[in-house]
C-alpha cells in the first residue's frame, strides 16, 4: 500500500510566523499569575505556614497551601492532591502557590516573603540493586505482568556453550520539551472551568481535572491547540494544572501558571534510572538457550509507577527459556513517569548491548546472531505476529550501511586521533490502539472533521487531514480538522505511539458514516472495534546502525553516521514520519552520550536541572542521521494499516552507539551516558 | 526577579561613579542576567557599559601586538583578521565558547568576569561558600565531576568557565582597568585568583573597578592552537581545554612555549612548570609527556574527577604533538 503523501504541516505557516497560540499565551482577560512554591526537603512535614507577609506584598492576591486545604474531589493520582497534607514526599513537591498581579511579584513574594517551616526527616533517594525495600511489582506500565517466565532458565544457561551475564545501568532522564508546562485556569460564573493547558490529550486531562476538582466532566473544558513537545511528560495532568485551578478560585480571577525549567525537573515526571541484569545463553551455533532480564527501578512513596523495562525482551528473540522480571523500590523522590518509549528504550539498551556481547563471545556477526534467533511467533505469548520484518530491516540496513565490509575486531581502526567503530542494535515498539470518537460534517463546500486529538509537534493534525481526505475521496484542502479541545469528540492520548492508529480509525469510520448517511454528517466511536482486540501480536520493528569516532586521547565520542531502518506498517506521511524517526534517533544519541539527571543524595533533588547543565544533543552532535523504512502491508492493524512511529526511533540508538564504541575502542561501557570520564577511567 | 535600577554610562568615569556598592556592570548580560534569574545575583543597579567607547580592536603594525576594547563582542573578536592571523589560539578559544547567539551578545570584559558554572553555586537552595562564606562546599563530597583538580581549597573546588581567558592567560595579556582609585594594569595570569579561604572573590579587581581593554603583546614566533574537550560537540563548557603555543628552532629545540589549561582550576591555569620543562629541550612526545607530568604533579583530584588528570595529560601531549610532532 502506498503512502498518502508528503503533505506539509497544515499549521506550519501559523507556527513559523509566531501566530500559533500555546497554552500560556491566551489573552485571558483579568488574568493573574501563580508561582508554585516547592518543598526544600526530600521528606518530612510542614510545621508552619505564615502567609501574612506575602499577602502584604503589594500586588499579591492570594496564597493557597495546606494551611487551608482547598476542597478537592476524587484524587486517584496523589501527585495531584495539591495542598491537602502537610507531608512532604519529595524535594520540589509543590506546597503552596502565591498569586499576584504579575509573575514577577508572585515569584518574589514566594521566595522572600512566604514563610514555611519544615520538620525534616531522614530521606532515601538512592536506587541500588541491593536495596532492602525492593519488591516485585504485580503489574508494570501500563498493565503488563511484572514477571513472566517460561522454560527452565537456569538449565538453559547451564547447558549453554556461550553465556553473557552483565549489568547495565541507565540514569534518570528528563523529557525536556521545548515548551514548558503551563496552564491558565478560568472559572466561569456558572461554576464551570476553562483550562488552557499544554497536554497530550484534552479528553483525558479534562476527565482527570474534573474528577480532582469534584466537577462533572461537562463543567470542564481543556483547550490545547498547539503543544511544544511532551515526550510523555504532558500525557497526564501535572500538579500545576490543579494549582492553577485552586489558585484561580482563591483569587477570584483567571490564573496563569508556567513552570520554570527548573520546576519541570521536579513536577513533570522523568524516566526512572534502571539497573538491569541480563543473562543470555547460546549453543555452539549461537541459538539462544535462555534469556533472563531483570530491571531494578524506582518510584515515589506517593504511588507506584513501574516502568515496563524488560517487556521488549518478551517480544524480541526465540529462546526455549525466557524470564523477565522487575524490581521496584519506593524512594523519597518525585514519581517517575512516561518518557519516549518507556520500557522499550532503557530495556533495549541492556538487551541489545548483551546481544552484542554474545555475538563477540560466540564469534558470530551481530546481524547474523539476531537473524539466527528470529522467532516464528511472539516468544512470550506464542501469538503469531500480525507482521514482523525485523530481518528485512537488518538486511536492508546492513546493505545500506556497508556492513559486509566490517572487520569485527574491536579497537583496530584508527584515522588520525580517532578510533573508528560501527555497531548495530534492534528496536521494537508495540502497535497500540485505543478507543476514540470523531465526527465528520459537510460544511461550506468542504468537510470539517472533529476529534479531541493532540498535535504535540508530530504533525497529527496534518496526518488526520490526509486520512480524512482519503476516506472521503476528496482533496486534503477541502478538509479541515479540529483537534486540541475537550469539547470535541472524546479521543485517546498522543502517547504510546498510538495517536494516528486510534484517532485515524475514528476519523475513517466517521467519514465512512458520512458517506453512507447521504454525505452530510457522520459520527463514530471505535470503542467496540478496538475492544474486539486481536489474535495477533502487533509490534513495529527496526534495525539501527551507528558509526562512532572516539578520540583516543580524550575519550570524546562523535557519531558521524546513524541509520535506522524501520518496519512500522504503512507510512502515512513520509515527510512527517522521517522527522519522528530521526527525532527519536537524535534523542537516543543524547541518551547514549550526554543525558543524565544527577541527584546529590544529601539534598534529594535533581542538581543539573536546566538545559545548560542537562545536555541534550546540539546540532553539532547530529551529523548524518538517516531513517528509511520497509514497505509493510499489515491488514490486522487498523483502516490505515499503520503502526506507531513516535517512539521506536529512540529505542535502539543508545545500544547501537554503545556497541559501536566497543567496536572502536575495545571498551564495553555498560553505564550510560558514555562520557570521556567513563572512557578514560 | 528583584527590581533593580538600570543606568547607562556615557564614559568610563561616569560608569565608575555609578557603580556604587550593590551595583554591577552589565556587558552582554549572557551570564549576569542568567544569574539574576536564578537569584544568585541580586544587584540594586545595573550599570550598562556595553555602549561605552571600548568597542574597537586596534592592531599595532605588523609584528606588534593588539589592543581589544572590553566592550568588543566575542563574535567580532573571533572574526577579526588580525586576531585570527596573529593569535589563532585566541580566535579558536572564543569560537569554542557559548553559541553563535551568545557570542554575538557577550563582551570581552564580561567573558573574563563570568562566574563558575558549578551546579551548587548556581542553585540558591544549596549551600555555597562562594555565595555565602561559611556555608560549606557541598561539591567536595558531591558532584564535582567537572570541577577543579588544581589549586582548589577546602572552601571551594569551582573552575573558571571561560575559554577566552585561557588563551589570554597563555598570551600574557594585560588587562586595563579603571576604578575609583584611577587606572591600573593587571597582568594575566594574575587577574583571577585561587579560591583559598575567600572563594567569593573570583578576581583581584576591587569593587567598582571596570575593565576597559585587553592588551596583547606581539605573539612569540611559533604555532598556536586551542583545543577544548567536552562531551557535547558545542555549547558546553570544557571538561579540560588547552591553549598552547610552541616555537621550535631548526634543530628541533623548543625556544618558545606558552601553555594554559582550562577546566582544571579556579583560574585559567598557566602551566608554568610544563613550559619550564620544555624550554631548551628537544621537541617531541617524550618531552611533552614529561612536561605534562611536571605540571600535573600539582593535581589533587577529587574522587569523581580523577579522569581529568589523565585527560589533561593526554590533551597536552596530543596538542603539542599536533603543533610540533
Amino acid at each position: 500500500m502506498s503512502t498518502i503523501g508528503g503533505m506539509r504541516r497544515v499549521e506550519g505557516r501559523e507556527k513559523v510566523t509566531g501566530r500559533a497560540t500555546y497554552a500560556f499565551e491566551y489573552a485571558v482577560e483579568g488574568a493573574a499569575y501563580g508561582h508554585p512554591v516547592q518543598a526544600p526537603i526530600a521528606r518530612g512535614r510542614i510545621t508552619t505556614i505564615d502567609a501574612e507577609a506575602a499577602l502584604a506584598v503589594p500586588g499579591v492576591l492570594a496564597v493557597v497551601s495546606s494551611a487551608d486545604p482547598p476542597p478537592l474531589g476524587s484524587v486517584e493520582d496523589p501527585e495531584l492532591a495539591v495542598f491537602q497534607s502537610p507531608q512532604v514526599a519529595y524535594h520540589g513537591q509543590v506546597v503552596a502557590v502565591v498569586v499576584a498581579e504579575t509573575a514577577e511579584i508572585a515569584r518574589e513574594a514566594a521566595e522572600t516573603a512566604l514563610r514555611i517551616e519544615y520538620q525534616a526527616e531522614p530521606h532515601d533517594v538512592v536506587l541500588r540493586p541491593d536495596h532492602p525495600r525492593l519488591y516485585a511489582p504485580e503489574r508494570v506500565n501500563p498493565a503488563f505482568p511484572g514477571r513472566t517466565e517460561k522454560g527452565d532458565v537456569e538449565a538453559g544457561l547451564a547447558d549453554a556453550a556461550y553465556t553473557v551475564d552483565q549489568t547495565y545501568t541507565t540514569p534518570a532522564l528528563h523529557n525536556n520539551p521545548m515548551e514548558p508546562h503551563a496552564a491558565i485556569a478560568a472559572w466561569e460564573p456558572d461554576g464551570s472551568l476553562t483550562v488552557y493547558d499544554s497536554t497530550q490529550g484534552a479528553t483525558a486531562h479534562r476527565d482527570t481535572i474534573a474528577a480532582v476538582l469534584g466537577l462533572r466532566q461537562d463543567q470542564v473544558r481543556v483547550i490545547s491547540r498547539h503543544v511544544g513537545g511532551g515526550f510523555g511528560s504532558k500525557g497526564t495532568p501535572r500538579p500545576h494544572v490543579i494549582v492553577a485551578a485552586v489558585a484561580a478560585r482563591a483569587a477570584g480571577r483567571p490564573v496563569k501558571v508556567a513552570l520554570t525549567r527548573q520546576q519541570m525537573y521536579d513536577m513533570t515526571g522523568y524516566r526512572t534510572p534502571t539497573i538491569q541484569r541480563v543473562r543470555l545463553g547460546a549453543d555452539e551455533d549461537g541459538r539462544l538457550t535462555a534469556i533472563d532480564h531483570d530491571a531494578v527501578e524506582q518510584s515515589s512513596t506517593l504511588k507506584e509507577f513501574a516502568e515496563q523495562t524488560t517487556t521488549p525482551t518478551r517480544v524480541m528473540y526465540a529462546a526455549p527459556a525466557l524470564r523477565t522480571t522487575h524490581h521496584l523500590v519506593r524512594l523519597d523522590v518525585p514519581t517517575p513517569s512516561w518518557m519516549r518509549a518507556p520500557g522499550e528504550c532503557p530495556g533495549m539498551f541492556a538487551l541489545e548491548s548483551a546481544m552484542d556481547e554474545l555475538a563477540e563471545a560466540a564469534g558470530i556477526d551481530p546481524v547474523e546472531l539476531r537473524v539466527l534467533n528470529e522467532p516464528a511467533a511472539e516468544p512470550e505469548s506464542g501469538r503469531p505476529f500480525s507482521s514482523r520484518n525485523l530481518v528485512a530491516c537488518l538486511r536492508e540496513g546492513a546493505r545500506r550501511f556497508g556492513w559486509d565490509r566490517r572487520d569485527p575486531r574491536p579497537g583496530v581502526r584508527r584515522e588520525g586521533r580517532w578510533l573508528v567503530g560501527t555497531g548495530v542494535a534492534c528496536s521494537t515498539y508495540p502497535a497500540y490502539r485505543r478507543p476514540s470518537s470523531a465526527t465528520a460534517v459537510a460544511e461550506d463546500g468542504g468537510y470539517v472533521v472533529r476529534v479531541a486529538a493532540a498535535d504535540i509537534g508530530t504533525g497529527a493534525r496534518t496526518v488526520l487531514t490526509q486520512i480524512a481526505a482519503e476516506a472521503l475521496n476528496t482533496s486534503p484542502d477541502r478538509v479541515r480538522v479540529e483537534i486540541g479541545d475537550s469539547d470535541l469528540p472524546r479521543a485517546s492520548l498522543a502517547g504510546g505511539s498510538m495517536g494516528t492508529a486510534s484517532w485515524g480509525t475514528a476519523v475513517v469510520r466517521a467519514c465512512e458514516a458520512l458517506l453512507k448517511n447521504g454525505g452530510q454528517e457522520g459520527r463514530a466511536d471505535t470503542s467496540e472495534e478496538v475492544a474486539a482486540g486481536s489474535a495477533f501480536a502487533r509490534h513495529a520493528f527496526g534495525a539501527q546502525f551507528a558509526e562512532v569516532r572516539v578520540d583516543a586521547d580524550t575519550g570524546e565520542v562523535r557519531v558521524p553516521r546513524l541509520l535506522g531502518v524501520f518496519a512500522a506498517g504503512r507510512i502515512v506521511n513520509p515527510v512527517l514520519a522521517r522527522s519522528q524517526f530521526i527525532g527519536g534517533m537524535t534523542m537516543g544519541l543524547g541518551m547514549a552520550l550526554m543525558e543524565e539527571s544527577f541527584v546529590d543524595p544529601r539534598f534529594g533533588d535533581f542538581l543539573n536541572h536546566d538545559l545548560a547543565q542537562y545536555h541534550v544533543a546540539a546540532c553539532a552532535d547530529v551529523q548524518d542521521v538517516e531513517a528509511v523504512w520497509i514497505d509493510e502491508e499489515d491488514p490486522y492493524l487498523n483502516p490505515m494499516g499503520s503502526k506507531g512511529i513516535g517512539e521506536i526511533g529512540i529505542v535502539g540508538t543508545a545500544a547501537a552507539i554503545a556497541n559501536a564504541v566497543y567496536h572502536a575502542t575495545g571498551r564495553r561501557v555498560r553505564d550510560l551516558p558514555i562520557t570521556p570520564a567513563r572512557l578514560l577511567s | 526577579m528583584r527590581e533593580f535600577e538600570y543606568a547607562r554610562a556615557r564614559d568610563g568615569r561616569e560608569a565608575v561613579a555609578l557603580c556604587e556598592p550593590g551595583a554591577r556592570y552589565l556587558g552582554g548580560g549572557t551570564n549576569l542576567v542568567d544569574l539574576m534569574r536564578l537569584g544568585v545575583e541580586t544587584p540594586a543597579r545595573l550599570v550598562d557599559v556595553s555602549r561605552l567607547p571600548y568597542d574597537r580592536i586596534e592592531a599595532a603594525p605588523s609584528g606588534g601586538g593588539a589592543r581589544i576594547g572590553a566592550a568588543v563582542r566575542n563574535s567580532d573578536l573571533a572574526a577579526h583578521p588580525v586576531i585570527r592571523r596573529r593569535y589563532p589560539m585566541l580566535a579558536r578559544a572564543v569560537l569554542s565558547g557559548g553559541s553563535g547567539q551568545v557570542r554575538n551578545m557577550a563582551t570581552v570584559g564580561g567573558n573574563l568576569l563570568q562566574r563558575t558554572r558549578c551546579p551548587y553555586f548556581q542553585d540558591v537552595s544549596k549551600p555555597c561558600n562562594k555565595r555565602h562564606p561559611g556555608d560549606g562546599c557541598p561539591a567536595i563530597e558531591g558532584d564535582h565531576r567537572n570541577l577543579a583538580i588544581i589549586g582548589h581549597s577546602d572552601a571551594c573546588v569551582a573552575t573558571h568557565p571561560s575559554d577566552m581567558a585561557v588563551a589570554l592567560a597563555a598570551l600574557d595579556a594585560r588587562v586595563h582597568v579603571i576604578g575609583p582609585g584611577g587606572e591600573r594594569v593587571v597582568p594575566m595570569p594574575g587577574l583571577h585568583r585561587l579560591p583559598g579561604a575567600e572563594p567569593g572573590r573570583d578576581t583581584v579587581l576591587e569593587p567598582g573597578e571596570l575593565i576597559t581593554a585587553i592588551e596583547l603583546p606581539a605573539p612569540p614566533p611559533g604555532r598556536s592552537v586551542y583545543r577544548k574537550v567536552r562531551e557535547r560537540a558545542s555549547f558546553a563548557f570544557a571538561l579540560v581545554s588547552v591553549a598552547a603555543l610552541l616555537g621550535v628552532d631548526s634543530a628541533g629545540v623548543v625556544r618558545h612555549c606558552k601553555i594554559a589549561l582550562g577546566g582544571v582550576a579556579h583560574v585559567p591555569w598557566r602551566a608554568a612548570r610544563a613550559e619550564g620543562a620544555l624550554l631548551g629541550r628537544t621537541a617531541g612526545p617524550d618531552a611533552y609527556a614529561a612536561a605534562a607530568d611536571a605540571e600535573l604533579a600539582l593535581a589533587r583530584p577529587l574522587p569523581r574527577n580523577a579522569y581529568k588528570v589523565t585527560l589533561a595529560r593526554n590533551l597536552i601531549v596530543a596538542t603539542l604533538t599536533e603543533l610540533a610532532p
